[in-house]
């Protein structure tokens, strides 16, 4: 158990960060220099992480797998950014965006990082406007702000619907600042495929050249990932192509505890599934849930009409619509959490009042917006948003209500990390998606850009410090080394061997099959039954991949198909973890929604005597039951209890 | 829909390329234009032939990975899109469909549809940011910036960095992209600072890399995804001269 130490400073949980930045251990100016850190992912995290390093003065490396930093998934962000500012002078504090947070994820995080997270918030506006980055701005030339789910003030700030797009272009315009100052090494399409732990510490990675196949070592004083998130297991997520959980699995796999690997967030407003060639869903912002009103038919038979084409949503008149989230939430209304308004759009879709041509659908309707304020008005604020949704539907917003169904977004599980970031693998930190760390159960929206450039700018500059400071005496940490041959030979024999299957079935079809399983099984509305068959199921799918996948050519080359592969090779064993994670944990929390432990008004039921804890597990070898540690949650500030946005 | 393909098939950036005709059928309209060439690759998968390689990521038009030049025309027909959201209803049935990778020097082909567009990445290193460091900034409604400007700013910050302005372009100019990012500068208080150098450093490096000349034919701004206006190329070269004359006057 002394390997879970989450090592929370003591004090009041106002003064925590500032005690630990007042007493931790630093690095001089002339010892950062002979210091090398390697970061793997060059996303809000990743990219905001390395400048930062390359600014103090120690040796970077930073790894990417696009052709540019600039590609990163960070960039897909729509909504928004949280920060404490309280410009609206509504009422926000540095305590409201803890509390906030803390209750939106169901009382499953840490308070001590929570609090860090909202003490930081402002900087990093600070910091963003001091870059560049065009926030939207009010006529007298200040910052405008928004509301966003879970929160009855207005503390998000935007750049029209690409505030993702603009904080990682301010970030990685740092980033390009450091590398053309030679302090950080940029290495493009290149995949990290091991972790390299020697005598206990990590020490370097193994990586893939995505151009030419090469097979490569490289070594450093500490490793960081910021390698977001695992939605894609699911296959149809509101994800990039190639966002994957590759790094966190391979270091989860070397030692690093996985925490919380069930917890998954599904977005409620992403543009429906439609057809079988799908590739990706794409996320309607939550920003839409400010000005859009959320409805089904309130009867069957309306539904029906709507689902088989006989009746336009326009035509059905105000009284035969159901807004049931304003029926069932009235003090939040559409700005309920998302995993209460995913929830109850599935609840309407399952007891029959879904539209469109599947039924599996709820509108998001601004006919009331857009006669309150005008159509241009709404144009300003979500005109790209429309035009995306236009070009996938092939239907006009502005005049027929958007439909809308929920859909995998954000992992909240991701590598155990201590109050440092720090996993249990000494030298081995992680941020942003990739850890587990700030948002419990359930993230609110336009938390993921404030956690990913709070890791990044402000938490692991001052923490992989207090690691460094006892590294100085280690010289350059070298690749020769007996850890690093085992390393990279086992990269090569995963590679031989999947290309040494030449089956019949390409990676594609197995991730679709992974992603029924998942979504069916360790989706929205999860059960014991449920979650024991979809171990069943995935363990089948494994063994059926290893015997049956078909790739082509070699690795010596640009090859798609293999990379594809590799990082399905993963997804087949972190699903089976999810299912574990979520059988374990018998009780609702957040969206993890077990059916069997619900209120009698169908929300989520904790069970804290027996549940307050993080689930972080521990690797024991291949096809071994893995093992669970738990790091008991404690609440010494906030009074824990049931949610309630009623 | 059935459709025939004609695709550019290049090995490496070495070798020679051609084009190869493929079959597509029984297409849905609703699939995008890359969910269409992922049907074609799974086909060429399971036949062993050796798929097709192009960059995509997001699929939903922010990254600026995917680069097709469709029908003679970067990201396809439609205006002001990239091609992960053009939709397959924007074709007919049995409609030929001809895609090659951008076409410039400075952008060379690595294998078949995709090319090596890291020549942007090094003009951004030129002086695509503020030399500000992490911390200490001043409140960020210190400096309070009129709406107008902020607005300016962002039209020529929302460039993805996807080049089809270059692919466009006859001489292979990478002037909007250049301009968007020193225009984005130069409408905030923030970016004054060092905006005579940033100008410099970034015009001579894009000319460095074998990027084109402007000759003013627009036809950036009419296929950029973003809709990028070339009025950020005026503001650039207003930037740039009188940075220059400054420059001569100082010395």
């Amino acid at each position: 158990m002394d390997k879970l130490d989450a090592k929370i400073p003591q004090g009041p949980l106002a003064e925590k960060w500032t005690n630990y930045k007042a007493h931790q251990n630093l690095v001089n100016p002339a010892n950062k220099r002979k210091l090398d850190i390697i970061v793997v992912g060059t996303g809000l995290a990743g990219a905001s992480a390395a400048a930062s390093f390359g600014e103090l003065g120690f040796n970077v490396k930073a790894f990417g797998i696009h052709d540019s930093p600039r590609r990163a998934h960070s960039i897909a962000a729509q909504g928004g950014i949280n920060a404490a500012k309280n410009y609206p002078n509504d009422g926000d504090s540095v305590y409201r965006l803890f509390y906030d947070t803390i209750k939106g994820g169901d009382y499953r995080a840490r308070e001590a990082n929570v609090y860090r997270l909202a003490e930081v918030s402002n900087a990093i506006i600070d910091q963003c406007v001091a870059q560049g980055v065009p926030f939207a701005r009010e006529y007298g030339g200040l910052l405008d702000n928004r509301s966003f789910g879970g929160a009855q003030v207005s503390r998000t700030f935007y750049a029209r619907g690409q505030t993702g797009q603009q904080l990682l272009l301010g970030a990685y315009s740092a980033l390009s600042k450091e590398i053309a100052k030679g302090s950080v090494k940029m290495i493009t399409r290149s995949e990290m495929l091991d972790l390299v732990v020697v005598d206990g510490r990590a020490r370097g990675i193994i990586t893939r050249d995505l151009i030419t196949g090469k097979i490569e070592r490289h070594a450093a004083h500490a490793v960081v990932l910021a390698t977001g998130g695992y939605g894609n297991v699911f296959f149809l997520s509101t994800n990039a192509m190639t966002s994957n959980g590759s790094a966190a699995w391979k270091a989860y796999k070397k030692g690093a505890f996985f925490g919380n690997p069930s917890f998954t967030q599904i977005h409620p407003t992403c543009i429906p599934v439609h057809g079988d060639f799908q590739s990706k869903l794409t996320l309607m912002s939550e920003s839409l849930r400010n000005d859009g009103r959320i409805w089904v038919p309130k009867s069957k038979e309306d539904a029906e009409k709507i689902q088989k084409g006989t009746l336009n949503p326009t035509d059905l008149p105000e009284e035969k619509r159901d807004y049931y989230l304003e029926r069932r939430y009235p003090a939040f209304g559409n700005l309920v959490p998302r995993d209460v308004a995913s929830r109850a759009a599935k609840e309407r879709c399952d007891a029959g009042y879904g539209v469109g041509s599947t039924g599996l659908a709820v509108y998001l309707d601004f006919e009331d917006a857009i006669k309150r304020l005008g159509r241009h008005v709404i144009e300003a604020r979500y005109g790209n948003l429309f035009q995306m949704y236009e070009k996938i539907v092939d239907e006009n917003p502005y005049e027929t209500p958007m439909m809308i169904y929920p859909a995998v977004h954000y992992t909240m599980g991701g590598i155990w990390v201590d109050y440092e970031l720090q996993s249990t693998i000494p030298g081995l930190f992680v941020a942003g998606e990739a850890n587990f760390s700030d948002h419990g159960a359930n993230r609110l929206g336009a938390s993921a850009l404030m956690q990913g450039l709070s890791d990044g700018y402000f938490v692991l500059p001052y923490t992989i410090q207090n690691y460094l400071a006892d590294q100085i005496s280690v010289a350059h940490v070298g690749t020769d080394s007996p850890e690093f041959d085992a390393a990279e030979k086992s990269v090569k024999e995963v590679i031989d061997k999947l290309l040494a299957v030449k089956g019949t079935d390409t990676v594609d079809t197995y991730h679709r099959r992974l992603g029924m399983i998942m979504w069916n099984l360790v989706g929205m509305g999860r059960t014991g039954e449920k979650l024991k068959k979809a171990i069943v199921e995935i363990q089948e799918l494994r063994a059926s991949f290893w015997k049956n996948v078909k790739i082509p050519g070699k690795n010596e080359m640009v090859n798609m198909e293999l990379e594809k592969a590799l990082r399905m090779t993963d997804y087949l064993e972190l699903g089976e973890l999810m299912a574990r994670d979520g059988l374990l944990r018998e009780e609702s929390c957040g969206g993890h929604f077990r059916e069997e432990h619900q209120t009698p008004e169908g929300e989520a039921m904790r069970d804290d005597e027996n549940f307050s804890f993080v689930g972080a597990w521990e690797y024991t070898g291949e096809n071994k039951e893995p093992k669970l540690n738990k790091e008991p949650l404690h609440f010494e500030f906030v009074e824990v209890k049931q949610r309630n946005y009623k | 829909m059935d459709l025939t393909l004609k695709i550019w098939r290049q090995p490496s950036t070495d070798e020679k390329g051609k084009f190869v005709d493929y079959q597509v059928q029984d297409i849905s309209a609703d699939a995008s234009f890359l969910e269409m060439l992922d049907v074609l690759n799974e086909q060429l998968v399971v036949n062993d032939e050796d798929p097709v390689a192009f960059d995509h990521d997001c699929r939903e038009g922010i990254c600026g990975a995917c680069s097709l030049y469709i029908n003679g025309r970067p990201h396809g027909p439609d205006k002001g899109i990239t091609t992960c959201q053009m939709h397959m209803r924007r074709f007919k049935d049995g409609e030929t469909i001809v895609i090659e990778p951008w076409r410039a020097k400075p952008f060379p082909v690595i294998k078949d549809l995709m090319v090596d567009r890291t020549a942007f990445d090094e003009i951004i290193r030129a002086g695509g940011y503020i030399s500000v460091g992490t911390g200490g900034m001043p409140d960020a409604n210190a400096i309070p910036i009129p709406k107008r400007d902020a607005d300016i700013a962002m039209d020529a910050a929302s460039c993805i960095g996807c080049g089809a302005c270059v692919a466009a372009c006859k001489n292979a100019s990478a002037m909007l992209f250049v301009a968007a990012k020193v225009s984005q500068f130069a409408m905030l208080p923030q970016g004054k600072v060092e905006a005579r150098e940033r100008v410099q450093n970034m015009v001579s490096k894009m000319d460095e890399l074998g990027f084109g000349n402007c000759s003013n034919t627009y036809a950036c701004e009419a296929e950029c995804p973003k809709e990028i206006s070339v009025s950020h190329i005026a503001r650039m070269n207003r930037e740039f001269f009188s940075s220059k004359l400054i420059s001569e006057k100082e010395k």
